[in-house]
């Protein structure tokens, strides 16, 4: 994959106490490429992803998306870079638990102020691609973990984003709907371009992906590149 | 993989020369690497003298191509017991990589090094895999998730190894 890189982390350090959560890593997204971060428990993915995210600050180091200093932001434009461009999964769908599937879909773009109508109409249009426009009207707690994880992936890519991140999409299912969100998630990304930052430490799951990044000790090895 | 039980098992359809029975194996199980006639006609007459299979009749002026096969009643037994029992779990790499790991660490090599180009070579596999399960049929699926699963084995196995080289290292030492 080539092009300029979408997003950059240079040199990323964050430490929460007295060991560092992440020791100089760096990682670039290219747009439409999968890219998964690996690594033993522990070792700084979560915290290498929520930086790239814009979720924490990094101590030291530097976030550019699309050659923009994320710290040099303002917080206002830091979230809302992160409400247009970025979409997230997380392990647990993180659903809202009162909100009907179709309306926790259309959430993200009802906080951009879309219509009602016309959010409904483009959640409708997610949860159809994802294969569960059937549960539109039921409620996270009435649905299973994978039903959910395909809902918080129509959600997660409603707005358009460029970049997808998530953080172990597929810890909380089994192999075959681990699979099917894998599936849904990458071949989603690719028809809208996006690209997708995925943190797993399950080798089935980083398949999906054209490449990967280890993490050790906060430090990040490119295994690909570094050959 | 047993080819005599797999024959029995295509026999229980009924009778077939042994031309057919390479055909159907190949066809089925064969994976681009075809058998031999020599393995063919080795496996179907010790079927023969173990009493698995019997003749169902030679046509005139056949060679041993022409005989036809039937499987016998301890023949199907066989195959039975055969897919009820477990397969040894085959240790696949692990002899090769421990020693490499090992000699890296007596040599003062970087052993994470070794380890980190083998993961990354098994990951290599694991995507090319995904990919062929993406577009292939559902026999291709399982038969790439078989081997997935066994990749991923090996890569779990190379994490944890990597996790316990300095207390390999120290081990080796004392
Ligand atoms: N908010 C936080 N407060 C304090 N310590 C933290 C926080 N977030 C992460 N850490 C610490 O930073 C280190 C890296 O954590 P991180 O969550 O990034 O690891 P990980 O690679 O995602 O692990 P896992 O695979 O278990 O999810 C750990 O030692 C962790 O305890
Ligand atoms: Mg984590």
């Amino acid at each position: 994959m080539t092009g300029p890189p979408l997003l950059v982390g240079e040199d990323l350090r964050k430490s929460f106490g007295p060991t560092p959560a992440l020791d100089g890593a760096s990682l670039d997204v290219v747009g439409g490429e999968v890219v998964a971060i690996m690594g033993p428990s522990g070792s700084g993915k979560s915290t290498l992803l929520h930086c790239l995210a814009g979720i924490v600050r990094p101590d030291s180091g530097r976030v550019l998306y699309e050659g923009h200093d994320m710290s040099a932001m303002s917080d206002s434009a830091r979230s809302a870079l992160r409400r247009t461009r970025f979409g997230f999964v997380f392990q647990f769908g993180r659903l809202v638990p009162e909100l009907t599937c179709l309306e926790n879909v259309a959430l993200p773009l009802r906080m951009e102020r879309v219509r009602r109508g016309e959010a409904e109409r483009r959640a409708a249009e997610w949860l159809d691609r994802l294969e569960v426009a059937g549960l539109a009207g039921k409620r996270p707690g009435e649905i299973s973990g994978g039903q959910g994880q395909r809902v918080a992936v129509a959600r997660a890519l409603v707005t358009g984003p460029r970049v997808v991140f998530a953080d172990e999409p597929t810890g909380a299912l089994d192999s075959l709907n681990g699979e099917r969100v894998m599936r849904l998630l990458t071949l989603t990304a690719r028809e809208t371009g996006a690209a997708v930052v995925l943190v797993t430490h399950e080798a089935r799951v980083a398949g999906y992906s054209d490449r990967e990044v280890v993490v050790r000790d906060g430090r990040t090895r490119d295994l690909q590149r570094s050959r | 993989m047993s080819i005599g039980q797999t024959f029995l098992g295509l026999l229980e359809a009924g009778p077939r020369h042994g031309y057919d029975l390479k055909r159907a194996y190949d066809d089925r199980f064969g994976h681009s690497r075809p058998l031999p006639y020599g393995q063919v006609y080795a496996t179907l007459s010790r079927l023969l003298k173990d009493g698995m299979v019997e003749l169902d009749g030679i046509e005139p002026g056949g060679g041993p191509e022409r005989k036809r096969y039937a499987v016998t009643a301890a023949g199907v037994t066989d195959v039975e017991r055969w897919l009820a029992t477990a397969e040894k779990p085959e240790p696949y790499l692990q002899n090769t990589l421990y020693t490499k790991v090992v000699l890296a660490l007596l040599t003062g090599r970087p052993a994470a090094d070794l380890l980190d180009v083998q993961r990354a070579e098994h990951l290599r596999l694991v995507r090319e895999l995904t990919r062929r399960k993406l577009t292939g049929d559902l026999a291709e699926q399982l038969i790439c998730d078989h081997a997935l699963f066994h990749l991923e084995a090996d890569l779990r196995w190379l994490e944890l190894t990597a996790a316990r080289l300095d207390e390999l290292a120290r081990r080796m030492r004392s």
